[in-house]
């Protein structure tokens, strides 16, 4: 197994007419994806890369058993792709675009809601890279060349970060089992808490490497699930430590922001829940080697 | 995007939010002569930046005559003002608003934010406004009400009684101030804010609500569909490298350092910035080139880099996967040959199409320096300048 995605996963892949969609639909059909076809409203009947395109998610599923879908829909329509996937019956969605409106997403995330657990979709992104448990299948735009298949899950908001991470690893012949990007937005499908519950209940993943960045409650809260619910290793790295104090207009801001948004903070916060912090974005790998020599030792 | 103190009123007055009467003006005799337009005896000329703090930055003042308002609102124009929201650079004055003054008997503070952790629009107001909000919020966090907006009901008639009785108006005000409350959230929803603050809400000496100061913050995400927002942009509040690097799909901040940095992605970005700092430099600025970029966007990324002065190296850190490096690298090539650059430019590269980007670079002939990894990357980075520095 791996987490979300594996070589049996039938993928559909809505946007699938646009350049994007198509050039990407198209490297994951050669990963080994199973990719049974895609959703264009309008060019349905038609056939893209040899699949078939249908006008509606609810059509594409019906036709195909598909159970996951990756969006490349423009941002002023990709809430709504993910809803109609979500209806659909879609089990496992990614969304790749970027600059989706905030207002949308709090929509989505609120529509999501009408869901029993059992019949609820799960989101990961949007403003993604995608998911790829590697050696098995691909959805998303990541090189899929730089993950190694393995042991070890990576759940990221920064997509060239978990490739980043992911280098590094394969470099020192560190496996992935899966590698799932949350997305850099300010809603987004699943929080780093919402992944690494599924990566301590994957009997393929060891160990998980997380990369946070400055802002937002995720780390924060991610730390505290760690703590109180996880047997495996979590390594982490959070970007920004440099970064300078945004400036932002007015108090409102301010008021509502809590402890644990500044990079400082959430190393703090993690290493105090027991998580190994690499101290530097080009130690990622090295601090997962160490921590997996050491609990093989320690076995 | 934010936008000036009387366009929020204006936007905030549609919805039925009370505001003093008030005209704009764009010189010292149109701020003298708004006053007649609006009667009165007093007046408050403001200064119309896109910043908080500006009473105490002295960006506003009460006037009784023309001569006080020409002479005052004379200071204003064409400087830059420095508040504790602003950098040290301040921000242009370049439009005053002359308003009636309003009596006060009370300051509240009220806010709508887009909250992270619920997901939700929340509410945020206290008794007790001002320019001292945020020393409130964290030493009487409970002098400050919060409440969670739910996006599928919209604010309810009873959250809004509650809020208000909540602020100690009393019974013959709550109609009053659920009306403000409801109209700031409308208008928060209609046109895709991310903030909308009136502070100071006052209660008059005659016991009226007047939104005495107003903020609004927008979605950039979706100004797609708000061209009515997007229209009220004032490039004069912004910096203009940025802007201009905005504008061309470029996400560009410049910082105190040396090291331009070139980077695809957000993360990667900070990440790399991290990695300077920790070999003993300093970045210039943040740049992620962002996703699909092509020779051209790498050419403009040199552009809006080399832009700044302080730049005494440049180092180009691409991880592709929605992007291509051997484009990236052609981008490279081309700014060496359409403009003059006799600065260390390090380059690393990888990811998608990796092999065809180094083609690129060492055929090319030029005299970059190569790094396979993050760590070199930043360490050449930071030798090359302090190799210039001793030769």
């Amino acid at each position: 197994m791996a987490i979300l995605l594996d070589e049996t996963t039938k993928v559909i892949v809505q946007g699938i007419s646009g350049r994007i969609g198509q050039f990407h639909a198209n490297d994951m059909i050669e990963y080994g994806t199973n990719v049974v076809g895609g959703v264009t409203p309008g060019k349905g009947g038609h056939s893209i890369l040899d699949r078939p395109v249908f006008n509606t998610v609810k059509g594409a599923v019906k036709e195909t058993g598909a159970t996951a879908s990756i969006v490349f829909v423009p941002p002023p329509f990709a809430a709504d792709a993910i809803m109609e996937a979500a209806d659909a019956g879609i089990k496992y969605c990614t969304c790749v675009t970027d600059g989706i409106p905030a207002q949308d997403m709090m929509r989505v995330k609120r529509f999501m809601r009408r869901y029993k657990a059992e019949d609820k979709m799960i989101l990961t992104g949007p403003n993604c890279a995608g998911t790829i448990s590697p050696g098995k299948a691909m959805m998303g735009i990541m090189p899929p060349h730089i993950y190694m298949p393995g042991r070890v899950g990576i759940v990221g908001r920064s997509g060239t970060l978990g490739y980043e991470a992911a280098s590094q690893m394969k470099t020192l012949g560190i496996g992935v089992s899966t590698s799932v990007g949350i997305g850099g937005d300010p809603i987004n499908g699943s929080s780093f808490m919402d992944i690494l519950a599924l990566f301590e209940e994957d009997p393929d993943t060891d160990a998980v490497m997380m990369i946070g960045e400055i802002g937002g409650p995720q780390e924060a809260q991610a730390a505290e699930f760690i703590r109180d619910h996880m047997k495996k290793p979590v390594v982490a790295y959070v970007a920004g430590l440099s970064a300078p104090k945004g400036r932002t207009m007015g108090h409102a801001g301010a008021i509502i922001s809590a402890f644990g948004e500044s990079a400082q903070e959430k190393v703090v916060i993690l290493e105090e829940a027991g998580v190994t912090v690499a101290p530097t974005p080009s130690s990622m790998g090295v601090t997962m080697a160490n921590l997996l020599n050491g609990s093989a030792e320690a076995a | 995007m934010d936008i000036h103190e009387y366009q929020a009123k204006e936007i905030l007055a549609r919805f039925g939010v009370p505001i003093p009467r008030g005209g704009l003006a764009y010189s010292p005799e149109q701020a003298a002569y708004r006053s007649h337009e609006i009667g009165g005896d007093k007046w408050v000329v403001k200064a119309q930046i896109h910043s908080g703090g500006r009473g105490e930055a002295g960006g506003v003042k009460v006037c009784g005559n023309d001569a006080e308002i020409r002479d005052y609102a004379a200071t204003l124009f064409g400087k830059r003002m420095v508040t504790k929201q602003t950098d040290e650079r301040g921000k242009l004055v370049g439009r005053v608003y002359v308003e009636e003054a309003s009596s006060i008997a009370q300051e509240l503070y009220l806010g709508f934010v887009l909250d992270r952790s619920s997901e939700r629009i929340m509410v945020v107001a206290s008794a007790e406004g001002g320019m001292e909000i945020e020393d409130l919020s964290e030493n009487h966090p409970d002098a400050i009400l919060r409440m969670l907006i739910d996006p599928a009901t919209g604010f309810l008639d009873y959250q809004a009684r509650e809020l208000a009785f909540g602020l100690g108006f009393d019974a013959g005000q709550v109609a009053e101030a659920t009306k403000i409350f409801r109209a700031c959230y409308r208008a928060f929803r209609d046109y895709d804010a991310t903030m909308v603050e009136i502070n100071p809400l006052v209660v008059t000496n005659e016991g009226k609500l007047v939104a005495l100061d107003a903020k609004m913050s927008f979605d950039d995400n979706a100004m797609f569909r708000r061209s009515e927002i997007a229209e009220l942009r004032d490039m004069s509040q912004e910096d203009p490298v940025e802007a201009g690097a905005a504008d061309r799909g470029l996400s560009y901040v410049s910082l105190d350092g040396n090291i331009g940095c070139m980077i695809n992605g957000a993360g990667l970005a900070m990440a790399t910035m991290d990695m300077i700092k920790l070999a003993g430099g300093m970045p210039a600025n943040f740049l992620d080139i962002g996703g699909g970029a092509s020779p051209e966007r790498v050419l403009t990324a040199f552009r809006t880099v080399l832009a700044d002065p302080k730049v005494e190296a440049i180092l180009v850190n691409i991880f592709a996967g929605i992007n291509r490096c051997d484009w990236v690298a052609e981008g490279v090539v081309q700014a060496f040959q359409k403009m003059q650059i006799d600065i260390p430019v390090i380059v690393r590269l990888s990811g998608t199409n990796v092999e065809e980007g180094r083609k690129i670079i060492d055929e090319s002939g030029l005299s970059l320096i190569t790094a396979e990894t993050l760590a070199e990357a930043a360490e050449k980075s930071v030798a090359a300048i302090a190799g210039k520095k001793t030769a």
